[in-house]
């Protein structure tokens, strides 16, 4: 868009304080300031003045106006400064006359521009502000249906996506402060650089709200360092997917679930946020199925596995807060999760008696003659978390113990052991053979969500552990 | 009037170039051959009896192994295959 140099002032006749400037708008004419007034309603408005026509909002758009009148001086073709509404000193100050407006009040409001009136801004940002947009555009043939088009070009993760128009990933973006060229991620494992307008894109794909933008950020990042490690965690012929865990007050904020059914269907933001993070590793990373995934069975995490702690609820310092996180600040844990398997436990009462529990079913993660390799996340259900918080564990306590319970000697642990192939190497253990801790020191995490009713707590099994393969990662979720 | 209807691409718009493999050698004669062990269990039992068969042949090998299978070949590793041969063979082992 071209701007001539000078004074440029936008105004619209249905508003009285652009009618009370019109005569200056004159006087500054006759004044010999180089002066162009756009009308966003009637062309022919200030009468007597030569007028451009903005009735279809494309240079109000495009210079941001949000009150009329405005009055802007443009240099080189860009605006550098503006007054908005009546205020004498400043258009004085603006248009270098002394004298302007002499008999007018010393200020008076404007109204609202029509670039903002309900509906429209949506269709303006539409047709004018796309081109902030750097993607592809993919120009779908009259006959070809939305949906049917996402499918043929290999963009979902076989359910049906949210065709991705430049008018919702506008929408989209929004709900960021971050421009859309900003890169967020590298992504395995094509190593592609991943723009917010990616992100974006991907998010209107899986079904997001653009409050959702910052929680998609903070997971895309946490997952590709090399601490996550996405491309071993897609990669590997393992069940393992990215587990996404929301701490903080955004959980509310967007209406995550961290109640009844937290790891199950029902909630937006908790299906949409862990899909999303799944089509990026897709589309912008180019993971696919039978591509670099050489999962033998997955798990259907993988379509998406989101839910939120409820820390409320729980006897413990909330996972974030645990991890480095400050309390009170919002943030994003990725673990490297299998399925979900259940601890029954309906009849203890103390919290003895449910360590040996957990720490009977924590036995089976992967194999139970594997130690030391493999992580476990344990979200503990709300009735289970009672019985540890009226005898006073603290979560700390709880994980030694299951520590201790689960300590075995590494002679039980050897391949060929029991008659079973599986197990440990020699080399694997100490010499002489010391007991064995089924966890690392990081390889055992407790957070709590869940129904009010029911003795349930969930394992999630990980993948393996440590520098050589997945490491859980927290990031702050900022705006 | 039928609007155009525009998506935005989702992918990493990488057209994925046609990349031929690199032309295999008729003969090993004069020829170093690396052994990549990818850090799997029992991967090693399998190059063990490979690294046999082929000095029985008289022919070269040189033993490598990745730090771990969960991640890809350190780019050193790779250069370092690449100077010293000509041929790999990599041992997929579960």
């Amino acid at each position: 868009m071209d701007l001539p140099d000078g004074l440029v002032a936008v105004v619209k006749r249905d508003c009285p304080t652009c009618q009370l400037t019109a005569p200056v708008l004159a006087e500054m004419h006759r004044a010999g300031v180089p002066l162009t007034v756009f009308s966003q309603d009637d062309p022919t408005f200030p009468d007597g003045m030569l007028v451009q026509d903005d009735t279809p909002l494309e240079v109000s758009y495009r210079l941001g106006i949000e009150i009329v009148p405005t009055l802007l001086r443009v240099t080189n073709g860009q605006p550098e400064s503006r007054v908005e509404g009546w205020v004498r000193a400043e258009w004085r100050t603006l248009t270098g006359i002394a004298d302007l407006g002499d008999g007018l009040p010393e200020r008076r409001v404007g109204c609202g521009s029509n670039t903002l009136e309900p509906g429209i801004a949506d269709k303006l940002a539409a047709r004018f502000g796309a081109e902030r947009l750097a993607s592809r555009r993919i120009e779908l043939g009259d006959l070809e249906d939305e949906i049917e088009a996402c499918f043929e070009r290999g963009w979902t993760d076989g359910l049906p996506v949210v065709p991705p128009t430049p008018e919702r990933v506008l929408r989209m973006l929004s709900g960021t402060a971050r421009h859309p060229s900003e890169v967020v991620a590298i992504v395995p494992p094509d190593l592609a650089e991943c723009t917010v307008e990616k992100v974006a894109i991907n998010a209107v794909m899986a079904g997001c709200r653009p409050e959702f933008m910052p929680v998609i950020l903070a997971a895309v990042e946490a997952a590709c360092g090399d601490e996550f490690n996405i491309h071993g965690v897609l990669a590997t012929t393992h069940f393992v997917g990215p587990v996404v865990i929301v701490n903080g007050p955004v959980a509310r904020d967007i209406g995550m679930n961290s109640g009844v059914n937290a790891l199950g269907q029902g909630n937006r933001a908790n299906a949409t946020i862990g899909r999303a993070l799944q089509l990026i590793i897709r589309n912008v990373g180019g993971g696919r199925p039978g591509g670099v995934d050489r999962a033998t069975l997955g798990n259907p995490g993988k379509y998406t596995f989101c839910f939120a702690e409820d820390e409320a609820g729980s006897p413990w310092e909330a996972l974030s807060v645990e991890r480095g996180t400050a309390a009170g600040r919002s943030a994003v844990t990725l673990f490297a999760g299998e399925g979900v398997r259940g601890i029954v436990d309906q009849l203890s009462r103390t919290p003895e008696s449910l360590a040996r529990s957990f720490a009977a079913c924590l036995r089976t993660v992967a194999h139970p003659k594997i130690f030391q390799r493999w992580d476990a996340l344990v979200v503990v259900c709300p009735e289970h978390a009672r019985t540890f918080r009226e005898a006073g564990w603290t979560k700390a306590q709880v994980r030694e113990r299951v520590q201790e319970l689960l300590t075995v000697p590494a002679e039980e642990l050897l391949r060929g052991t029991d008659g079973c192939a599986e197990g440990l190497l020699p080399a694997q253990t100490s010499r002489p053979l010391k007991p064995l801790k089924k966890f690392s020191d990081e390889g055992l995490w407790f957070v709590h969500a869940g129904g009010q009713a029911g003795m349930f707590s969930a394992i999630i099994g990980g993948w393996s552990g440590g520098p050589g393969g997945s490491r859980p990662v927290t990031r702050e979720v900022l705006w | 009037m039928i609007e155009t209807r525009l998506l935005l691409d989702p992918t990493n718009e990488r057209a994925i170039a046609q990349r031929e493999p690199a032309e295999r050698p008729l003969r090993l004669d004069g020829l170093t051959i690396g052994l990549l062990d990818i850090s799997k269990p029992r991967g090693d039992v399998f190059l063990d009896r490979l690294e046999a068969l082929l000095r029985e042949r008289g022919l070269q090998v040189e033993r490598f192994r990745k730090p771990t299978f969960a991640k890809p070949a350190p780019p050193d590793l790779r250069r370092e295959i690449a100077q010293r041969c000509q041929v790999i063979v990599e041992a997929l082992a579960d």
